[in-house]
């Protein structure tokens, strides 16, 4: 087994389970495939530079090979604005359920609270 | 130069003047219509300063460039035509002006009429003196949209807004088919400016666009001029005050689409599609209004209506493609502007003073208001086309130049009906009069009301119906210069020998219009048997079918909307999954379908094996597990920390560094929004849902993982990096490559990211500010605890090792923002860990605590990043610099030794300061609602038992 081979089938894997999740109608579960097909994008994004063991872009005179810097700059501020999307997108799904009692993605077709409130206590 | 500025001044002047009426406080009418009317007589003794050498034939003109990439300039032009309407819109403007002083009643909103008005008679002017005919195409647009207020101007009547809206749709509508046709002009002619185009006549109709061109210019021209079929808006903006109909229905509105015909006569004139379809439009109209206007009981109906019917003549005129046509065409456009206006004030004055417009009603008038009925009757007399007066002399000249055009082959169709419309002018013009104000009274009421008006109100039609008299009796001396010079700038040439005269002796013209004098006296004669036939016939309804037709294609659209754009999230993420793995296989197929490339791979190591392992199996527990949420975010970091630890591997340090902080802020963020959510809700999806679903999902999967592993078994192309490896340390300063990246080379996409993270900090923040409030208010009240916790909402020794870590946090923070330029760190990861260390102080002490010894303001943080950030790009540019570009220096301190200061460190503060103030903005904001709602609980639950106590 290659790690080409794991990088390339943990991605497939994470857009499979991050496809599946999107289409679900519950908000939580569409803020989960989010944050799956994320890790998926980020990953791809990052395999665009190879993947090269032990050569950090960090430069140094006595190095002359480098793994490629650039996809790592570009995953770093994407990493941080999949959390800004997903912090977004969690407080939507948040002010919508407070507004209309339910948690489905197209609105307050199937209120769940009903049986919310009996559980606590 | 001089020339230059009285032009711009002239167009200027009404939209200052609008300008300053609609500043000027309500309720000063005096000071409203006189601004308005200063203006009109200021732009009148400008014109006149022009007038003698316009009609010597120069023909000044001035230009500013504008949007030069457009071809669109700041051009005005005064010829003999613009010279002529632009006349015509401020004389009769003055009047109206006056007269509208006197129409309007005390406590209307005088300041929004005149305002409405002087914006409506600036760009009537702009269309006539534009120089260029994309800047005529700007005025055009102007005059409908301030017609549109005008004529909507009784805002209360809802005929008037219906009428208004009608009026916008048309002519917008044609003013749309404008455009396109000046522009494809415009290209034709290789020129917008005018007088180019007006040179390249021959060049136009040898241009294949030519027919184009043709049909586009005269749907605007049809429309604006209320030419059939798109004649019907015009009597229903018969809805606006009398001013504004004497105003736009005489000289100036709809007179646009005629002025456009003409002005583009030397263009456009002249083919044979040209002839057959203006004249016979105009031939139409001219006819079928005529008729329409006989039997119509509304003053102003019939006015609106003859209004359309002479619109008709002056197009069918300008249709023939003769210069003697276009003669008088001229002549009778200034005829009908001075009759016309005349009439409409005249109605005004009738309803005005008697409470009615209703012809049926009225009578008579004559006795109680000699006046008034004096003007009317002079000014019908002249609509009607009898000596002495002006309209008789153009209307002969019509009738002159029928015989000339043979239409569809037929050398008599033209003349007969030319005819037929002047005899039912003649009636409808005869009964304006001896219905009005002859015969016997129909109704004693308005009667007794009756009254002539002030001399103010009377004196404007009174003098324009001594212009109309005078263009009868001394044609030749008071139009004759004008009309050359005019005909002369309509056809591009000198204009022809031509003679204005009552009499001509015994011509063809002449027992045509006599024909037409008797016929038309019969119809009046005979009207109220030919009424009760119109009447018995049954007729279209313009209005309602325009509203049938404006409904209907409204449900079509909406229907259409609903179609493209469903309302369901679920199956619009469907439709785009669906499609994106279409085309994915559709480019696979394209690309030869060779997955696995020859790139030798890495053998993996045992626990990258686990590791990958973990990561597959935590993905199918979140898929499968999803209903039970608190679990799922174990596995979530499962997959974050096997990520990490990817990145780690694979020579990422700082992709590792922000992935495990970014993992522990996202998991921080769904437990705190989880507790406010339903934990465990029922399952929705059926089960072939989830097999329809599941199918894609996997497609999907597969797909991906193949075109990574496609990607990763072949090499990759020329790469920019090898630019930032060997620039990094002497162009940037730094030897982290990737930091110097984001906070250098690449420094305007970090700036755009950080923006759009501070927007979402700010757009959480808000979202949660307003759930306080409303439905999300008393649902966040009635919250219940449906967690077991533990019974101790603080433990201690979490809040005493939270508070230990928090100088410890801080220092690794700072540690890793300073070395972040030249090793694995910098402001995103530092601003991660400290605000991971400031959420561990909000979990372990509580919101309330924390809060109140929080020194910052995260809104201020947001916005003190953006701006450092943006500071420091600006500061590369006062050095001469581009935007953001770095600079560094090597300094030495005693005790320290030799370190480096970049002005790239700035920009990471910026950095820094913007992700913590939207990371803890999002939390700190979240779990303030979470305190809220547990508060409500508690307090709830001490109540309840207090209750249950005694």
């Amino acid at each position: 087994m290659t790690y080409e081979f794991l990088v390339a089938s943990a991605i497939g894997v994470l857009v499979a389970g991050g496809i599946f999740l999107l289409l679900r109608a519950r908000t939580f579960q569409v803020v989960l495939g989010l944050t799956l097909l994320s890790y998926a994008v980020n990953l791809f994004l990052f395999a665009s530079g190879r993947l090269v063991l032990n050569r950090p872009p960090i430069w140094d005179k006595t190095v002359t090979e480098y793994t490629d810097p650039l996809p790592q700059a570009l995953v770093l501020t994407a990493i941080v604005i999949t959390f800004g999307m997903t912090a977004f997108v969690v407080i939507l799904a948040l002010r919508s359920f407070l507004e209309t009692g339910s948690d489905h993605v197209d609105g307050d077709k199937v209120p769940s609270d009903e049986n919310d409130g009996e559980k606590g206590a | 130069m001089a020339t230059g500025l009285t032009l711009y001044t002239l167009v200027a002047l009404p939209f200052l003047a609008a300008l300053l009426i609609a500043l000027l406080p309500a309720g000063s009418r005096g000071l409203h219509s006189g601004i308005a009317a200063a203006a009109s007589a200021g732009g009148l003794a400008l014109l006149a300063g022009l007038a003698a050498p316009v009609i010597g034939g120069a023909a000044p003109s001035a230009s500013v460039s504008w949007v030069p990439s457009l071809g669109l300039d700041l051009a005005l032009m005064v010829d003999g035509l613009g010279l002529m309407f632009a006349g015509l819109i401020l004389g009769i403007g003055l009047l109206v002006v006056i007269f509208a002083h006197f129409y309007l009643h005390k406590g209307e909103a005088t300041g929004r009429f005149f305002a409405s008005l002087m914006l409506f008679q600036g760009a009537m002017l702009g269309i006539v003196l534009a120089g260029n005919v994309l800047l005529l195409l700007v005025f055009w647009e102007l005059t409908s949209l301030s017609s549109f207020l005008l004529i909507g101007f009784w805002q209360h009547k809802a005929e008037g807004r219906q009428g208004a809206r009608m009026a916008l749709a048309v002519t917008g509508g044609g003013g749309l088919a404008l455009i396109g046709g000046m522009v494809l002009l415009g290209l034709a002619a290789d020129s917008f400016d005018l007088a180019t185009i007006l040179e390249r006549g021959a060049q136009v109709q040898a241009s294949p666009l030519y027919p184009v061109i043709l049909g586009l210019v005269l749907v605007g021209c049809f429309t604006k001029s209320a030419q059939f079929p798109f004649h019907f808006w015009l009597p229903h903006a018969m809805a606006a005050p009398t001013p504004v109909s004497a105003y736009l229905h005489s000289a100036t509105m709809v007179k646009a689409g005629v002025f456009l015909l003409a002005r583009l006569w030397p263009v456009l004139a002249g083919t044979e599609a040209y002839t057959v379809i203006v004249t016979s439009v105009g031939l139409v109209t001219m006819v079928f209004a005529a008729v329409v206007a006989l039997f119509r009981h509304d003053l102003k109906s019939i006015l609106a209506y003859s209004t359309i019917s002479q619109l008709g003549l002056l197009v069918m005129l300008l249709g023939f493609s003769l210069e003697m046509a276009a003669l008088a065409a001229v002549l009778h456009i200034l005829n009908h502007a001075a009759f016309k206006a005349a009439l409409f004030m005249a109605a005004g004055i009738v309803d005005h003073e008697t409470g009615t417009r209703d012809i049926r009603r009225l009578g008579g008038l004559a006795k109680a208001m000699p006046v008034t009925a004096v003007i009317a009757t002079i000014a019908a007399a002249s609509m009607a086309g009898l000596p002495p007066l002006g309209g008789f002399i153009s209307k002969e000249m019509m009738l002159y130049e029928t015989p000339h055009v043979a239409l569809f082959g037929l050398p008599w169709l033209v003349p007969v009906l030319a005819t037929i419309g002047a005899t039912f002018s003649v009636g409808y013009s005869l009964r304006l009069a001896a219905h009005l104000f002859f015969g016997a009274p129909r109704d004693p009421e308005p009667f007794a009301r009756a009254h002539d008006p002030a001399a103010g109100m009377w004196g404007p039609s009174a003098l324009l119906t001594a212009l109309a008299v005078l263009l009868g009796l001394v044609p030749m001396l008071l139009a004759a210069p004008l009309v050359g010079a005019v005909t002369a700038a309509v056809i591009g040439a000198p204009a022809p020998e031509f003679d204005l005269a009552l009499w001509h002796g015994v011509n063809l013209a002449l027992i045509l219009s006599t024909i037409a004098v008797a016929a038309g006296a019969l119809l009046l004669w005979r009207h109220a048997a030919l009424l009760g036939a119109w009447e018995s016939i049954r007729h279209l309804d313009a209005k309602r079918m325009f509203e049938a037709a404006l409904g209907y294609a409204d449900t079509r659209v909406r229907k259409a909307m609903v179609a493209v754009h469903t309302p369901s999230l679920q199956r619009m993420v469907l439709a785009t999954f669906a499609v994106i793995v279409l085309l994915i296989i559709e480019g696979a197929v394209a690309g030869g379908g060779v997955v696995t490339g020859t790139r030798p791979g890495l053998p993996a190591s045992t626990p990258a094996i686990i590791a990958w392992a973990l990561l597959i199996a935590a993905t199918a527990a979140v898929v499968n597990d999803a209903r039970q949420r608190f679990r799922v975010l174990i596995y979530i970091s499962v997959i974050g920390l096997v990520v990490s630890l990817a990145f780690v591997r694979f020579s990422a340090p700082d992709l590792a560094l922000t992935q495990i902080s970014v993992e522990v802020v996202t998991i921080l963020l769904l437990l705190l929004a989880l507790n406010l959510l339903p934990k465990a809700p029922p399952m929705l999806s059926s089960a072939s849902r989830k097999w329809r679903d599941g199918a894609l999902a996997v497609t999907g999967g597969a797909l991906m993982g193949g075109i990574s592993w496609a990607m990763l078994t072949r090499e990759p192309g020329a790469s920019i990096s090898a630019y930032h490896l060997a620039n990094a340390k002497p162009g940037g300063g730094g030897t982290n490559v990737v930091n110097v990246i984001l906070v250098d080379f690449r420094a305007f996409d970090t700036l755009g990211e950080i923006i759009v993270l501070g927007i979402a900090g700010l757009a959480i923040f808000a979202l949660l500010e307003g759930a306080a409030r409303g439905a999300a208010g008393a649902r966040l009240a009635r919250w219940q605890e449906d967690m077991p916790h533990s019974p101790e909402r603080h433990p201690m020794m979490l809040v005493m090792a939270s508070r230990i870590a928090l100088p410890l946090t801080l220092t690794v923070g700072i540690y890793l923002f300073l070395r972040g330029h030249n090793q694995p760190g910098g402001g995103f990861i530092a601003a991660l860990v400290v605000a991971i260390a400031f959420l561990l102080q909000y979990l372990a002490a509580g919101h309330d605590w924390t809060d109140r010894r929080r020194r910052f303001g995260e809104h201020q943080m947001i916005a003190w990043g953006v701006l450092v950030a943006m500071a420091t790009g600006l500061g590369a540019m006062v050095f001469g610099a581009p935007f953001l570009t770095s600079t560094f220096e090597y300094f030495s301190l005693p005790l320290i030794g030799k370190f480096e200061l970049a002005s790239a460190m700035l920009f990471d503060t910026g950095v820094f300061l913007t992700v913590f103030g939207a990371v803890m903005l999002a939390l700190a904001q979240l779990s303030q609602i979470a305190q809220r709602a547990a508060r409500a609980h508690a307090a709830q639950r001490a109540a309840e038992a207090q209750e249950s106590a005694p």
